[in-house]
């Protein structure tokens, strides 16, 4: 049975897009066959991180107008034969989703592919609510920081009340909280909210911890998710919440100071 | 940032844990919107119905009424409050 996922976050900027890319591409690398569709319409942004952005011709809106074919608009990625990427249309037409367009290509994406994870926009509007509506399972990215920790409280507790699940008293949407831009080192100093404190204030199960790592950003600027950069502490910890996600007990990483990273840091 | 300047901060630091602030101040903030988040949307028009009932007989105004919806461990509180005004007062 095919899963829907919804990588939310209520405060924008905190890495739902990268990680809606890695984590795409994580489990297209493990074999599943995986869309993953952007619901920021009017500021797509998805196309740019998988490093497809000129080979879009139709987007979301054109399929939930009927002006294309799901198939037509289906961009298949580069690196990975088992991943798709719907993107969001740029013009600002959030009108054009609604509650049984997007029931509808979800229920037709469930017929070819084993997981769809919805890219959430930021916010508590129309595209967010959208985008989690039909979760079955939710990643929560929250940054160790005051505002992303209540905001993605504020989405917790829109999951449990307005989502399709929680409306028809069905089983609760399953919850993943993804940690991101971590530092050790701060936290260590007291000068960032640690792990467990952002687990315990949240309280959700823990998927894991991206570390703040320079390779997030070159991954960006190139247009690869930072996953498939092995040599990297981003896409390691990726490749464990992937891991993770699938139900394997990977320990968790990153989460100390490394005196490797601290000799680097002072010498360069 | 050099090895010293590291150590100094690092001492320094222990002195102000501005995280351990941040996590204060969240779980109130949270624990307070947490209350709100579970408050059912019929309080408001319960308390105006409630007061045309009890006008009926006795005259209060409906900032003398309060209705509270409260969490004791499993059990739910609806805790209903009447102020009745003082005897000269009443009908």
């Amino acid at each position: 049975m095919a899963k829907v996922i919804v990588v939310t976050s209520g405060k924008g900027g905190v890495g739902k897009t990268t990680t809606s890319a890695s984590f795409a591409t994580g489990l297209a690398l493990r074999g599943k066959r995986t869309a993953v569709i952007d619901f920021d319409v009017g500021l797509r942004n998805l196309d740019l991180i998988m490093g497809c952005e000129r080979r879009v011709v139709y987007d979301f809106v054109n399929v939930l107008n009927g002006e294309a074919r799901l198939k037509q608009a289906l961009i298949k990625d580069k690196n990975c034969d088992n991943l798709f990427i719907l993107p969001a249309s740029q013009t600002r037409d959030k009108e054009a989703l609604t509650q049984e367009g997007v029931e509808r290509i979800l229920n037709e994406l469930k017929e070819t592919f084993d997981y769809i994870v919805c890219d959430s926009p930021a916010g508590i509007e129309k595209g967010a609510l959208m985008a989690l509506y039909f979760a079955d399972e939710a990643i929560i990215v929250t940054n160790p920081e005051i505002s992303s920790v209540r905001d993605s409280d504020r989405i917790l507790g829109i999951l449990s009340a307005k989502s399709h699940r929680a409306v028809n008293d069905a089983e609760p949407i399953k919850e993943h909280l993804v940690i991101t831009r971590f530092s050790p080192t701060r936290a260590e100093m007291g000068e960032m909210l640690s792990v467990v404190d952002v687990t315990e204030l949240l309280s959700i199960p823990l998927l894991g911890v991206i570390p703040e790592s320079e390779t997030v950003l070159s991954s960006s600027n190139a247009g690869i998710p930072v996953i498939n950069d092995k040599d990297s502490s981003g896409g390691q910890a990726y490749v464990d919440v992937v891991s993770r996600f699938l139900g394997e007990e990977v320990p968790m990483r990153f989460l100390d100071v490394e005196k490797k990273g601290l000799l680097k840091r002072i010498f360069g | 940032m050099s090895l010293l300047n590291y150590f100094k901060r690092k001492s320094l630091q222990s002195a102000s844990v501005s995280a351990s602030v941040a996590k204060d101040r969240l779980q109130i903030i949270l624990a307070r919107e947490h209350g709100n988040r579970n408050e059912p949307d019929y309080l408001p028009k319960l308390k105006q119905e409630l007061l045309a009932v009890v006008s009926k007989y006795v005259n209060v105004d409906i900032s003398a009424i309060s209705v509270t919806r409260d969490r004791d461990g499993d059990c739910e509180i609806l805790e209903l409050n009447i102020t009745l005004p003082e005897p000269e007062v009443t009908k």
